[in-house]
């Protein structure tokens, strides 16, 4: 009985010291950014890695969702005579949920777990501390260039999937079905605000780039210094970073939207 | 040198596109282009019931949108709803004694203001009040007296 109390708490006490060395770290690495300025090659090679090797997996996944939401939403609106709203139905559901979110999820999965795995291997091959000896302290020359081209990336990468995916309802809706171009465009503009649902989706992209890169890297660099370690510590980004893509989603969501 | 100088001409065009894609979400998609009519007015119009007409919604003259609804209140001495409507520089040759009337676009759609020309040799400007408003069709109402007519007249 005293064994499992002894235990919850001992779970507990390492999930908070997890916790507040996650922040200390987050600290650290906003501390490196402004100093990375003087060198931005190393945030050009990141976003390389990060970002450019993600655009393919975007753009192909944003074309098929945006073109499933157009098939999808033709059904549904064709019942009511409302197949010119498919306009609407499409850009609005991309651009305020899922372009931020979809790609959010996409880009835990093609570059969190790389990030993860990179920094993780970095860490069990003692590359971190070696950087360490040298006096180069490896949080402002490793993880803070990282942290910054996920931070620019992510809003970018979203943009990229909701233009697609609108041009990819677009292309399903008039090509295969038929809805009027004229009517699919015009009620899109009237529904669709540049400031409540275009600039509050970018905001939710940059807010997940932030907590996906974060997890990324914190537990890259918190991992366990094996190749088992390593292994877990990947698994746990993408795991975490869903977690906290789709809570932090509910959360923007009813800020942003709950007031009508 | 030449590895970084290709990763860097990859990375511009990452960056590039992004932008053009926000451009077109912004140009395209949504209704941006339409804030940046610098030569806009506004004129109000007191109705005795709007129904559910919204801010945004849309100002029409047979048929043609003019401008938007940029605003609603209540006026704390008619209890009527004051609409302020925002028209666009390219419309100025409104007359001043037009009437607005809230439609129904469609039998279940959204509403909007649709503008009557009258005759008058003046033009609205900036700052006006439309006179002549007739409320928005509020469906109950009418079904209620229609039933009630119907009750009226069996008797």
């Amino acid at each position: 009985m005293i064994d499992t109390i002894r235990s919850l708490g001992r779970w507990g006490l390492s999930s908070f010291e997890r916790l507040g060395r996650g922040h200390l770290f987050l600290i650290r690495i906003v501390a490196g950014i402004p100093e990375l300025f003087l060198r931005f090659s190393l945030v050009v090679h990141q976003l390389f890695s990060v970002g450019v090797l993600s655009v393919f997996l975007i753009l192909i996944s944003g074309l098929f969702v945006g073109m499933v939401l157009g098939l999808q939403g033709y059904n549904t609106l064709v019942d009511f005579g409302a197949e010119e709203s498919l306009g609407v139905l499409v850009s609005l559901s991309l651009v305020r949920e899922l372009g931020p979110v979809v790609s959010a999820l996409l880009f835990a999965g093609r570059a969190g777990s790389a990030l993860t795995a990179e920094i993780g291997l970095m860490k069990s091959t003692e590359q971190l501390s070696g950087m360490e000896m040298m006096a180069v302290d490896p949080i402002r020359r490793v993880i803070a260039p990282r942290f910054l081209a996920g931070l620019i990336s992510m809003p970018l990468l979203a943009a990229l999937f909701s233009a697609v995916g609108i041009f990819g309802g677009f292309l399903v809706g008039h090509g295969l079905l038929g809805v009027d171009d004229g009517a699919f465009w015009s009620q899109m503009q009237v529904k669709t605000d540049w400031y409540d649902d275009v600039l509050n989706g970018i905001i939710k992209s940059i807010v997940f780039g932030f907590v996906v890169t974060w997890i990324a890297l914190f537990e890259g660099y918190d991992a366990t210094p094996t190749s088992e370690g390593v292994g877990r510590a990947t698994t746990r980004t993408v795991v975490h970073s869903a977690f906290a893509i789709l809570g932090l989603d509910f959360v923007l969501t009813a800020l942003m939207f709950g007031e009508e | 040198m030449m590895q970084s100088k290709s990763t860097e001409i990859t990375v511009g065009m990452f960056v590039a596109a992004g932008i053009a894609a926000l451009f077109i979400l912004a140009m395209k998609v949504s209704n941006l282009a339409e804030f940046n009519d610098e030569t806009g007015y506004q004129v109000t119009a007191e109705f005795e019931n709007i129904g559910g007409l919204k801010v945004r919604s849309p100002v029409t003259m047979a048929g043609v949108r003019v401008g938007r609804v940029a605003d609603i209140n209540l006026s704390s001495e008619t209890y009527n709803a004051v609409v302020t409507l925002n028209l666009y520089g390219n419309f100025d040759v409104i007359p001043t004694d037009t009437a607005a009337s809230i439609y129904t676009a469609g039998l279940l759609g959204e509403q909007y203001i649709g503008l009557e020309a009258g005759a008058e040799e003046e033009f609205l400007q900036n700052g006006d009040v439309i006179d002549l408003t007739q409320p928005a069709l509020v469906l109950e109402q009418v079904i209620g007296q229609f039933l009630f007519s119907k009750a009226e007249g069996d008797e």
